[in-house]
């Protein structure tokens, strides 16, 4: 299992294909993501990258952190993840990943926080349908309708959609196809939408339910250790 | 520049390379071919009609066009740059002092024609130069 990588969300735009089918891709930046960290089988009972992405003011790194930069020799990071490979595929310490680490064509799943939208409404937040305008109903517009039965339950049974908090979750969308790459840039263009705000850090991994054959293993700047 | 501008205008440049996107402005008669596929062939197929609305809004830039087929108005949206558009000519130039012409749609007739531009020879800046020595 390769490496994913952390992308940064730059925002949505529209790309024609050659036939002239309009495509809505997000543009997704990659700034000097490098390994971090390796961690071990023996030593931490897992094998994983860990990747960092971005630049980080030194003046804002304790003092921890900058020796562990220092240790894989690479400027501090502002955001660093870790992800599982399998063991033929760790890479050493301060190995770039471009973005031709993935292929045109082939499919990813992205994952980030979602954009927070505080206490919701049932409407807004599981698209119920509201009470009436008229005949009778007033001032609960836009409230969800009853919650349950009478005497028997006597209980409104759990799970059951209401109003709360909405948004700011970690989730993954995925199967989205990569439509472009540009090393030089570091961009990654998919189909369709990612969660987050511009700016937002996300986690890019190839997709797990639409695999693709001769992908760069275990990136396209480091030969596979044999 | 902000990385999603250089993406557009780098599409939006070489779309100007496989063809001309000429200046027209609402209210101007404008006559696109559009490549239509019919099962495997492809053909173009033309559309003349009266500019009602344009979308200045970089590679997303839009324009809707308005014709009377066999006496029933019809509007369609064409994005600016997609390559399926083969052709854009401008057929007249209209006066109109409105952006946007929707107010078309519920005339008929001789009330909603759009009266020609008249060309004169551009001399609005040797006029304000006389206006500025007097």
């Amino acid at each position: 299992m390769r490496t994913g990588l952390i992308a940064q969300k730059v925002g949505m735009t529209q790309y024609f294909q050659q036939d002239g089918t309009p495509l809505p891709v997000t543009v997704l930046k990659i700034d000097s993501c490098q390994v971090v960290a390796v961690k071990t089988q023996d030593k931490d009972g897992y094998v994983a990258l860990q990747l960092g992405v971005g630049k980080a003011k030194v003046k804002n790194v304790t003092k921890q952190l900058r020796g562990h930069f220092a240790k894989a020799k690479v400027e501090p990071k502002r955001k660093v993840a870790e992800f599982r490979v399998s063991p033929d595929a760790v890479i050493t310490p301060g190995t770039e990943i471009t973005a031709d680490h993935f292929m045109v064509g082939q499919f990813v799943d992205v994952s980030g926080i979602t954009i927070g939208r505080g206490f919701a409404g049932a409407m807004k937040r599981h698209g119920f349908g509201g009470l009436r305008a008229t005949h009778g109903v007033s001032v609960s517009h836009r409230s969800h309708g009853s919650t349950g039965n009478r005497q028997d339950p006597g209980r409104v049974f759990p799970g059951k959609r209401m109003a709360g908090h909405m948004g700011q979750t970690r989730i993954t969308v995925q199967n989205l196809q990569v439509v472009m790459t540009d090393k030089e840039k570091g961009l990654v263009l998919v189909k369709g939408a990612v969660p987050g705000c511009e700016g937002g850090y996300l986690i890019v991994r190839d997709a797990i339910k639409r695999t693709h054959k001769d992908l760069p293993f275990p990136t396209s700047t480091a030969q596979a250790a044999s | 520049m902000s990385i999603i501008k250089e993406l557009e205008n780098k599409q939006i440049q070489e779309m100007q390379k496989l063809r001309a996107v000429p200046e027209f402005r609402p209210g101007d008669n404008v006559r696109v071919g559009v490549k239509v596929i019919e099962g495997e062939k492809e053909r173009v197929q033309f559309f003349e009609g009266v500019c009602v609305a344009r979308r200045m809004a970089g590679i997303n830039s839009s324009f809707t066009l308005r014709k009377i087929s066999y006496g029933e108005g019809v509007e369609r949206l064409f994005p600016l740059y997609s390559p399926r558009l083969t052709e854009i000519t401008v057929t007249r130039r209209g006066d109109v002092r409105r952006a946007k012409l929707f107010y078309l749609r519920g005339l008929t007739g001789k009330a909603a024609r759009i009266t020609e531009k008249m060309q004169f020879n551009d001399n609005t800046a040797a006029v304000a130069a006389a206006e500025k020595t007097e």
